[in-house]
């Protein structure tokens, strides 16, 4: 036999495991991190409230009733929010950069927060024309149909972005679904335009992202969907592996390639519609998590990633919102502006080193 | 024993719901166990629509393709990965998948929601690795290995799906020749010793002509003939196919001819490895050899150092053909 041949290499394959110990303490750092941010912001804040009488006022057992409304009706809802909105946002942007094979694709990027914000725009202009009483006194309904008029916009998008991938490059997709948030975003003014005060007020810092609009009578709305997206997204992880090879191959391992498109797309709008309908477009998380997540952990194995994108994208937003909830003097700091000066050197670090981006 | 079979297989695409554009119709044959075919075809022939045709990938026009006496199309997706696995020409980037994560991915069909492995998934894994020698990949991402080495790997993950059938289409279209040679030699033995059938599509003629157990030859427009490469070289089908593409075989050489119309005014004496060589540096200006001393014009003698050349009664030695061939071209013009 030649030397090209193979020889067989005395060497035994190792079976690599899923759980090193390495990465079992990742999580449980992780997972410290997460509960450390969470108590922070709800002690952090104008008021400013100590650990132990945060998880006292948590427990009910805390003697201070100012203390106790401060924690559990004001900064509780807020908090889970970010906690909630982070990981959804994570999950979202793993699941369209598998999906889209696209690096940079995210709910921001590819125009669907956009798309949902034109949808509750809709939904909450039709509302005040026709029967507007009605749905007013229904607070149930008036909820639902913000999650349908977004999940609605965001599900328009999405299909678009989908028929369009199949013809353009990664860039152009991108810059395709910028220019449809602009678009939007313009609408949304004329709309407003045309629309009456009360009505309008639903908007009130639309243009900027933040988990301090939500509130106990909105939390539920947010998490239920939210949680059912969580859900769906652990329970693909073995596509999204699969995909990794891309479709053909997928299909030929045995997978239903159009069923789980299906499933990662309204995974996606179930992750990404009620979060933009209660606490508006939030930039560059749904990017950046995955990559610090793949980062962390050094894996590209979403049974690994899922997991980890929930629990660093529900960090990474406690973080962001605790940053702009310290006690500042004037209150001019927004979410996004955090989200940016942490996303926008991201997306050029990755558009510099990625070989196939670069050359496009 | 086959596997794999069709009968009267019209393969192409439905242009519309009333036409249907037909690459190759009438297509008969079977895959054996145990046994390397490799599908040889000049471009256009429809080589990769039998491929994908074959592994399910796409409908027939008309005719059926029976996978272990079923109807390939009636089987669901699951089933039939665990029967059949393909590897394809594309290159695959894999996320930041390691190779033994990528190997994995070839119980998908086997495994449960999560893709959990079992202990008896690690020990296939690890079997299929070792089949394709990948063992010092296993901990590496897909991104840092070379073309050829992600082939192998895709392979790995094919022979995790634990398959009856193994079909790959042009997976050594990207490589380069030591590593062609190292492929064959490993899907050769792939067959044989794990009795499963495989089938690849090529473009390399003659790795194809020396490696496989059995061809199977598209023609353009025409119908697919199969056989032993040597059956098909002597009953002449392979240099008809093969004819219009300006490929010329010499079936009494079993070369591909590249120079054509050579002058055969050149005598080569000497019969050690070097004359073959000597020969092959002539055709490439033009020369052929002559076994008729009287039409010679050059006389060429291989001696142990080297040539001896007689042009004109004039007798030169030369230690490199290099030297010989340069020195041949200048007075070919005084000839």
């Amino acid at each position: 036999m030649s030397t090209i041949a193979t020889t067989p290499s005395a060497s035994q394959v190792v079976p690599v495991r899923l759980l090193s110990a390495k990465r079992i303490a990742f999580f449980l750092i992780l997972l410290g991190l997460v509960v450390l941010f969470l108590l922070l912001e709800l002690g952090i804040g104008a008021v400013h409230i100590p650990i132990d009488e945060v998880v006292k006022a948590l427990l009910g057992t805390t003697e201070s009733q100012t203390t106790s409304k401060i924690i559990t009706e004001l900064r509780l809802p807020r908090t889970l929010a970010a906690a909630l909105g982070g990981a959804a946002l994570g999950a979202a942007g793993l699941h369209l950069q598998t999906l889209f094979r696209n690096p940079l694709a995210e709910p921001w990027s590819l125009g669907l927060m956009a798309g949902s914000q034109l949808g509750v725009a809709l939904v909450v202009t039709t509302a005040s024309v026709v029967g507007s009483a009605v749905l007013q006194k229904l607070a149930f309904f008036s909820h639902l149909s913000i999650v349908a008029g977004s999940s609605l916009g965001c599900i328009f998008v999405l299909l678009m972005m989908v028929s369009i991938s199949r013809y353009v490059n990664t860039i152009t997709l991108l810059i395709f679904g910028l220019m449809l948030g602009f678009l939007a975003q313009g609408l949304i003014s004329i709309i407003l335009h045309f629309t009456n005060q009360s009505q309008g007020k639903i908007f009130a810092g639309w243009n900027d992202g933040s988990f301090a609009g939500v509130y106990w009578e909105q939390l539920p709305f947010l998490a239920f969907f939210v949680l059912i997206g969580i859900a769906i997204s652990l329970m693909l992880v073995k596509q999204l592996n699969a995909l990794h090879l891309g479709e053909k191959y997928a299909a030929t391992m045995g997978m239903n390639v159009k069923r789980s498109r299906i499933l990662i797309l309204c995974s996606a709008v179930l992750l990404t519609a009620p979060v933009t309908a209660y606490c508006g477009p939030i930039l560059f998380l749904g990017m950046i998590i995955p990559h610090l997540t793949r980062g962390i952990l050094s894996s590209g194995d979403n049974k690994i990633l899922m997991p980890g994108a929930l629990l660093v994208g529900a960090g990474i937003a406690l973080a962001a919102d605790l940053i702009v909830h310290l006690p500042w003097e004037r209150h001019f700091l927004h979410l996004n502006a955090i989200a940016a000066v942490l996303g926008a050197p991201v997306v050029m670090y990755v558009i510099l080193r990625n070989r196939k981006i670069r050359s496009l | 024993m086959s596997v794999l079979s069709v009968s009267n297989l019209s393969i192409g695409y439905q242009v519309s719901p009333l036409e249907k554009k037909v690459v190759a119709a009438d297509i008969t044959l079977s895959l054996p166990k145990g046994e390397l075919v490799c599908l040889l075809g000049p471009n256009g022939a429809g080589k990769s629509t039998l491929m994908r045709t074959l592994s399910g990938m796409q409908k027939p026009l008309h005719g059926s393709v029976v996978l272990d006496d079923v109807n390939i199309h009636e089987i669901p997706a699951r089933s039939l990965a665990k029967k059949l696995s393909v590897v394809l020409t594309e290159r695959v980037e894999g996320g930041l998948l390691t190779a033994y994560e990528v190997v994995s991915l070839g119980r998908y069909p086997y495994t449960n929601w999560s893709g959990t492995l079992t202990e008896h998934d690690h020990a296939i894994v690890a079997e299929s690795i070792r089949q394709v020698g990948a063992e010092e990949l296993v901990t590496r991402t897909l991104t840092e290995l070379s073309d050829g080495e992600r082939q192998k790997i895709m392979m790995a993950r094919a022979l995790a799906q634990e398959p009856q059938v193994m079909i790959l289409d042009e997976v050594t279209a990207f490589l380069d020749l030591p590593r062609r040679v190292e492929f064959m030699r490993l899907l050769r033995k792939m067959a044989h010793e794990t009795n499963r059938a495989i089938l690849l599509s090529t473009h390399d003629l003659d790795l194809a002509l020396r490696s496989a157990d059995k061809i199977w030859l598209l023609p353009k427009g025409g119908t697919l003939v199969e056989g032993a490469p040597e059956d098909l070289i002597l009953d002449g089908t392979f240099q008809k196919v093969f004819a219009n593409e300006g490929i010329q075989f010499d079936s009494s050489t079993g070369a591909f001819i590249i120079h054509t119309s050579l002058k055969p005014i050149v005598s080569i004496s000497g019969y050690s490895e070097a004359r073959i060589w000597t020969q092959r540096a002539l055709e490439r200006i033009g020369l052929g050899c002559t076994n008729t001393p009287e039409e010679a014009k050059i006389f060429i003698q291989v001696i142990s150092s080297g040539w001896q050349v007689k042009i004109n009664g004039t007798e030169q030695n030369h230690s490199t053909i290099y030297h010989f061939i340069h020195d041949l071209k200048k007075q070919l013009n005084k000839l």
